[in-house]
C-alpha cells in the first residue's frame, strides 16, 4: 500500500514538485471553474485556453522553455483573442461563440506552426500536452504565486460577484460596477489556465477546471461547498493522475484529466444530484 | 434584445448619460420626446410623458412594442437617439428593477435568504457583515411576501410563484422611492399575483411610484389607476379607463399588425 500510495512521492523530487504543483493548481482552478460553469462561460474558457498557444509559443520563441516567458504571452494574446471576438460579435451578425470558435482555430493553427517551424517535435508535445514533471522551482513559485492572488481576489470580490452571475442587470441598475468584476475575473481565469498549462498543456488545460466543477455540481447546493467539492475533486485527480502515470508509464496530463473523468461519471450515478437519484426522486 | 449569457463587451456597456436629474419641481419622471432604434426598426419615437411619484402605473401593449425598452431606456441600459429623461427629486441608484424572471436562472446555487440579501448590498457593502438590524429586516420581508420559513431553501426547489415572491422581497429591501416592474405576473400562479398585488398597493401607499410592464388588461383595469398603452409610434397615456378604450385597442392592434407584416417581408436569417 504505502509502496504503492506514498513511496513514489517520497522517493523521487520530481514527482513531489509535480505533486506540489498539481494541488495548488487545483485550490486555484476549483472556484474559478465553478463560477465559469455558473456563468455559463465555458466555451469561453474553451477558447481562452486555445488562444493561450500562439502567446505561449512566442513566449517559446524569446524566452526557451521557460513557464514565466510563455506564460506571459499567452496571457496577453488570450486576452486579445478575448477582446477582439468580442469586437467581431459587437459589430457582425456572428454571435460571440461563433467568433471565439473562429478565433481560436486560428490561433490554434498560428501556435503550432510556429513551434514547429522553430522548434522541435517535442517542445510542440510538451507545450501542447504538458510537462508536469519536469516543473522546477520558477514555475512552482508561479503556480503557487497564481493561487494565492485568485484565491484573494475571490474573498474579496465574492460577494459582489456572486450577485453579478446570477442577475448582471440588478447589479447595474443599483450601480455596482459589474464590468470590473466581470473583467477581474476573465483575468483570473486566464491566470489560471496559464498555470494549468505547464502541468496539462494548452489542449487540455481547461480539464482541471470544467471537469471538478461539472461534478462538484452534482454533489453540493450551495456556492461555498461547491468550491470546496471542486477543490477536492481537483486534489483527488492531480494525485490519482500523477501516480497512475508514474505506475503505468501514462503521460501525466491525460492521466490527470481522465482521473477528474472518471469522478464526474462516477458522480452522475451516486451523487445526490446526478442522474440515478433525480430519476427516483420524479418516481 | 441584447441581454442572454456575460459577454466580453459587457465590461465597455456603461450607462448612457440620458437621464438628468433635477432637484425642484414636484418629484417625478419625466421623460421628453424619446426615440430609441435598434438597427433595423424604430421601437419608441417621440414619446411624450409624465410620471409622479406617488403613483401606479401599467404599461401595456403588443410584443415588441417597446415596453421592456423603455424601461430599460429609462435605466440608462439603453442609449435613445434623440430625448430626454429627467428625474426629479430622486437619482438613477435610487430605481428597484425587477428583469423578466426568464432572465435569471432558477437552479442557480443560491438560499432565498441569500437571494434577498442582495437587496441590501448597497447598505452592506462588499465586506460589513449583516447586522442584527438587517437580519429582522430580512426575515420581515420574507413574512411579507408569505415565505417566513424559506430562508434556507435553495432556489431551486422553488416553484415560479414563490421564485418571484423572493424576487419581490428583494424589492421590499432595496426600499427605493421608484420601483419598475418588467412582466412580474408571467407564468406566475393567481394567489401570487394577488398577495403580490397588495404588496405593489403597500407601496404606492408609502408614496414610491410603481411602473409595470403588464399584459393581462384585466388585472390592469382592476388595479391600475394609470396606463401607458405602447405599440411602438402609437401610444396613449393617462387614467386606465380613458386610454383603454376599445378604439385605443383597436388602433394598437393595427399598428402591430402593420410592421408583423414588414417582418413578414423580410428574408429568412
Amino acid at each position: 500500500m504505502v509502496d504503492f500510495f506514498i513511496s513514489p512521492f517520497a522517493d523521487y523530487m520530481f514527482l513531489r514538485r509535480a505533486l506540489m504543483a498539481c494541488m495548488a493548481l487545483a485550490l486555484g482552478c476549483g472556484p474559478v471553474g465553478v463560477l465559469l460553469v455558473l456563468r455559463r462561460m465555458s466555451l469561453m474558457g474553451d477558447a481562452l485556453s486555445h488562444a493561450i498557444l500562439p502567446g505561449a509559443a512566442i513566449g517559446f520563441l524569446i524566452g526557451g522553455l521557460s513557464l514565466p516567458a510563455m506564460g506571459l504571452g499567452g496571457f496577453v494574446v488570450g486576452f486579445i483573442v478575448a477582446s477582439l471576438s468580442g469586437v467581431i460579435s459587437r459589430f457582425t451578425i456572428l454571435n460571440e461563440d461563433a467568433s471565439f470558435a473562429g478565433f481560436y482555430l486560428i490561433s490554434l493553427a498560428l501556435g503550432v506552426l510556429i513551434i514547429s517551424t522553430q522548434g522541435s517535435q517535442v517542445d510542440l508535445m510538451h507545450i501542447l500536452f504538458g510537462t508536469i514533471l519536469a516543473v522546477d522551482n520558477t514555475s512552482l513559485f508561479m503556480v503557487t504565486g497564481i493561487t494565492t492572488f485568485t484565491l484573494c481576489i475571490l474573498a474579496i470580490i465574492y460577494r459582489p460577484l456572486l450577485i453579478e452571475c446570477f442577475d448582471p442587470g440588478f447589479l447595474r441598475v443599483i450601480g455596482g460596477w459589474g464590468g470590473m468584476y466581470h473583467f477581474l475575473f476573465l483575468v483570473l481565469v486566464a491566470l489560471n489556465l496559464v498555470a494549468a498549462f505547464q502541468a496539462l498543456g494548452t489542449l487540455m488545460a481547461l480539464g482541471m477546471m470544467m471537469l471538478p466543477a461539472v461534478s462538484s455540481r452534482l454533489w453540493a447546493r450551495h456556492v461555498w461547498s461547491l468550491f470546496l467539492f471542486s477543490s477536492f475533486f481537483a486534489v483527488l485527480s492531480g494525485y490519482f493522475g500523477l501516480l497512475l502515470s508514474y505506475h503505468l508509464e501514462w503521460p501525466s496530463g491525460p492521466s490527470i484529466i481522465l482521473i477528474a473523468g472518471l469522478i464526474y461519471a462516477v458522480s452522475l450515478f451516486i451523487a445526490p444530484f446526478g442522474a440515478l437519484k433525480r430519476q427516483q426522486g420524479r418516481d | 434584445m441584447e441581454h442572454a449569457s456575460p459577454s466580453f463587451w459587457n465590461i465597455f456597456q456603461k450607462k448612457h448619460k440620458v437621464v438628468h436629474c433635477e432637484a425642484g419641481g414636484s418629484p417625478g419622471i419625466e421623460i421628453k420626446n424619446l426615440t430609441v432604434t435598434y438597427p433595423k426598426n424604430t421601437v419608441i419615437s417621440g414619446l411624450m410623458c409624465h410620471f409622479d411619484v406617488p403613483s401606479l402605473w401599467a404599461i401595456v401593449g403588443p410584443n415588441g412594442g417597446g415596453k421592456s425598452t423603455l424601461l430599460r431606456a429609462l435605466l440608462g441600459l439603453q442609449k435613445p437617439i434623440t430625448g430626454k429623461v429627467i428625474f426629479r427629486g430622486f437619482c438613477p441608484c435610487d430605481v428597484a428593477y425587477l428583469a423578466q424572471q426568464n432572465q435569471l436562472d432558477r437552479r442557480f446555487p443560491l438560499t432565498v435568504g441569500d437571494t434577498i440579501a442582495m437587496g441590501l448590498f448597497r447598505e452592506v457593502g462588499i465586506f460589513r457583515r449583516y447586522t442584527k438590524e438587517q437580519r429582522d429586516k430580512m426575515q420581515a420581508a420574507l413574512e411579507q411576501v408569505g415565505l417566513a420559513s424559506f430562508a434556507k431553501t435553495p432556489l431551486q426547489a422553488l416553484s415560479g410563484g414563490q421564485f418571484q415572491r423572493v424576487l419581490f422581497a428583494r424589492l421590499i429591501l432595496q426600499d427605493a422611492p421608484v420601483i419598475f416592474l418588467d412582466e412580474p405576473f408571467t407564468g406566475v400562479d393567481t394567489r401570487t399575483i394577488a398577495d403580490l398585488m397588495k404588496l405593489v398597493h403597500v407601496w404606492v401607499q408609502e408614496k414610491r411610484l410603481v411602473i409595470a410592464v403588464l399584459h393581462d388588461t384585466a388585472l390592469v383595469n382592476e388595479h391600475f389607476p394609470n396606463t401607458l398603452l405602447l405599440a411602438r409610434q402609437f401610444y396613449r397615456e393617462g387614467p386606465t379607463e380613458k386610454v383603454l378604450t376599445k378604439a385605443n385597442i383597436q388602433s394598437m392592434i393595427e399598428t402591430s399588425q402593420a410592421w408583423e407584416a414588414m417582418v413578414g417581408e423580410e428574408p429568412h436569417g
